[in-house]
């Protein structure tokens, strides 16, 4: 296949991408332009006048927002290891009774919708008081990315070389101690990419921060952009620059962990 | 699907869950006996039984009570059996809301499919850029649904959108995208194809990595073009990861709410209305949350989605075995 390498391929593939990636263009080009100029027809393909009043917006009304999503994120990839990461050792390494069942439950749990699921929280948080903090948001968020935490380290971890861990028994390691000193450290690549999901999801969520902090003092930038919409229509340049600052966790995933992605993508709906 | 998707297109993970594996001596388990076990699984199942178990008996509990909001404060609300339900299945918008998830759902999964499809089968042979390429196909999955949902309204957007300011230079007069109920539901569409393209494109890319190269090379031997190998090689040998790809989308674009949300709210004249919407907006899309029929309808939505859960992990299963 090295042998012919045609440049005509590379030429399509570039206009294949140049379109798929139109509207992320779009949305930079929009959030550079003036906002007398968002209402040009036809508009301004390209930002040949740029201003930065847009993000001059972003840094007044949305910084704290950024602030929230990034505490929200950070709590739920916190939440999501420290709990999927011993229960996938027990069920891979530690024969659990009933792992298998645990396997089956996680993965129709990833199949229940989040309206529903804020429902329930929303009821629940209701009464506890719980409703419009940043607590309540790690914990719901929190439930998108568990299931996914356990099925990925628990996939990993049983292919883990079985000696090892009979090694470090005898020279007596408890079960504990191999965990931490043994599992976890060769599990790091499954961390990280259990980590980077379970912060992405969190950073984008939108159902659960729409319905369980509505009225909070302490926004995610994803409602942020939401209000935004409603209120101010004229601005676009506003929002779109809020997008654009919303991307950047995006974008340095895609950038520093693009095989991580790939991997979690991938985890398990073919097997390999 | 998104994952949120989406997202929407959110991939399901699914690390082989009834792949056998080596039974061990009992009692031989590495550091000990099954309580150690348990220990360690304690967090996770004390996690699923606190926030799963619960927020769904709690919908549950919603949707056979009357909870008002006075009854929500004060936690008297009438038990009235089965009565939401009736009430949702026999509202005009039931029908209307069906048949929009139903169009909304095909209508996604079908061009996702095809043109991830066609893109996998394009990046298979390694061109020049081609990862790099790839790579960059991922950006719309990755992005938060607000962000692409905001972008393409505004592309969208009647007046002052780039999509209607492109098509009046072929003479297409303006299309109100997401404020005619004629063109609304084709918008959200397009928006969700466009989000699960990568999804498709991944998926579809690894199961083509599994099909041994020596098959092409036979079969262009043998004088069959590129067409024909696609027909006899790829498409057969690609169906298993197809039906778990065109599945595990179903089940994902079924309870998608973000990006219809964002764009059109399921208007005009609920146009875009599908079930997880409709509920959606029964419950807090309004001031006044109406949460027991919104309730019922997430209910009857985790039903059907579950349905083709289980098709989908009985096929996965299936397919380990083989």
């Amino acid at each position: 296949m090295t042998a012919r390498r045609p440049w005509w391929k590379t030429i399509l593939g570039v206009v294949f991408t140049a379109l798929m990636l139109f509207p992320v263009y779009w949305m930079l080009n929009v959030s550079f332009t003036k906002t007398e100029d968002l209402r040009l027809s036809p508009p301004h393909l390209f930002p040949t006048d740029p201003t930065l009043e847009g993000y001059a917006e972003v840094l007044r009304q949305q910084l704290p927002n950024l602030g929230t999503s990034l505490l929200i994120g950070l709590g739920t990839v916190a939440l999501t290891v420290v709990i999927a990461a011993p229960a996938a050792y027990a069920i891979s390494l530690l024969n659990l009774r009933g792992g298998r069942t645990l396997n089956f439950v996680l993965l129709v749990a990833q199949m229940i919708p989040g309206v529903v699921m804020a429902m329930g929280f929303y009821a629940i948080y209701v009464r506890l008081g719980m409703l419009n903090s940043v607590w309540g948001l790690i914990l719901a968020d929190s439930t998108v990315a568990v299931p996914f935490g356990v099925l990925l380290f628990t996939a990993f971890m049983s292919g883990l070389p079985r000696e090892l861990l009979q090694a470090a028994r005898i020279d007596g390691a408890n079960a504990w101690r191999t965990f931490t000193s043994v599992v976890m450290p060769l599990s790091r690549n499954s961390a990280i990419t259990v980590a980077l999901f379970a912060f992405l999801w969190a950073w984008s969520d939108f159902v659960f921060a729409s319905t369980l902090a509505r009225n909070s003092a302490l926004k995610p930038v994803t409602l942020g952009i939401y209000s935004y919409i409603g209120n101010n229509t004229t601005q676009w340049n506003a929002i779109m620059a809020t997008a654009v600052v919303a991307s950047i966790p995006a974008a340095i995933l895609l950038v520093v962990a693009q095989r991580y992605v790939a991997a979690g993508v991938t985890a398990g709906a073919v097997k390999d | 699907m998104t994952i949120s998707a989406a997202p929407a297109v959110l991939p399901a993970p699914d690390p082989k869950p009834g792949a056998p594996r080596p039974r061990r001596p009992k009692g031989g388990g590495l550091g000990g006996s099954r309580w150690v076990a348990a220990a360690f699984a304690a967090p996770l199942l004390v996690y699923l039984l606190a926030f799963y178990a619960y927020p769904l008996i709690r919908s549950i509990d919603l949707s056979i009570h009357d909870y008002n909001v006075r009854a929500f404060v004060q936690g008297n609300a009438e038990f009235v059996g089965l009565k939401n339900y009736i009430d949702v299945i026999s509202s005009p918008l039931f029908g209307q809301a069906a048949w929009n998830t139903v169009v909304f759902v095909f209508g996604s999964l079908i061009f996702q499919y095809v043109l991830g499809l066609a893109l996998a089968v394009f990046f298979r042979s390694n061109f020049r850029l081609s990862g790099i390429l790839r790579a960059l196909f991922l950006v719309p999955w990755l992005l938060p649904l607000i962000v692409s949902g905001s972008a393409w309204a505004w592309m969208l957007n009647s007046d002052n959108g780039i999509v209607n300011s492109f098509l009046q230079a072929f003479g297409i007069g303006q299309i109100n995208w997401l404020t005619s109920p004629d063109t609304s539901m084709i918008a959200v569409i397009i928006a969700n194809i466009w989000l699960g393209i990568p999804f498709n494109l991944v998926i579809l890319y690894s199961g083509l990595q599994n099909i041994s190269p020596d098959l092409y090379e036979a079969a262009a031997l043998d004088g069959a073009g590129p067409w024909r190998q696609f027909w006899s090689i790829t498409f057969p040998l690609l169906r298993p990861v197809s039906a778990i790809t065109l599945l595990l989308g179903l089940v994902y674009t079924l309870k998608v709410v973000d990006i219809i949300w964002i764009m059109t709210s399921g208007g005009p004249a609920n146009s875009t209305t599908t079930l997880a919407i409709w509920s959606y907006r029964e419950a807090f899309g309004t001031g006044q949350p109406d949460l027991s029929p919104a309730a019922a309808v997430g209910n009857i939505l985790i039903v059907i989605a579950l349905i083709f859960g289980f098709i989908y992990l009985r096929m996965q299963r299936r397919q380990e075995q083989s």
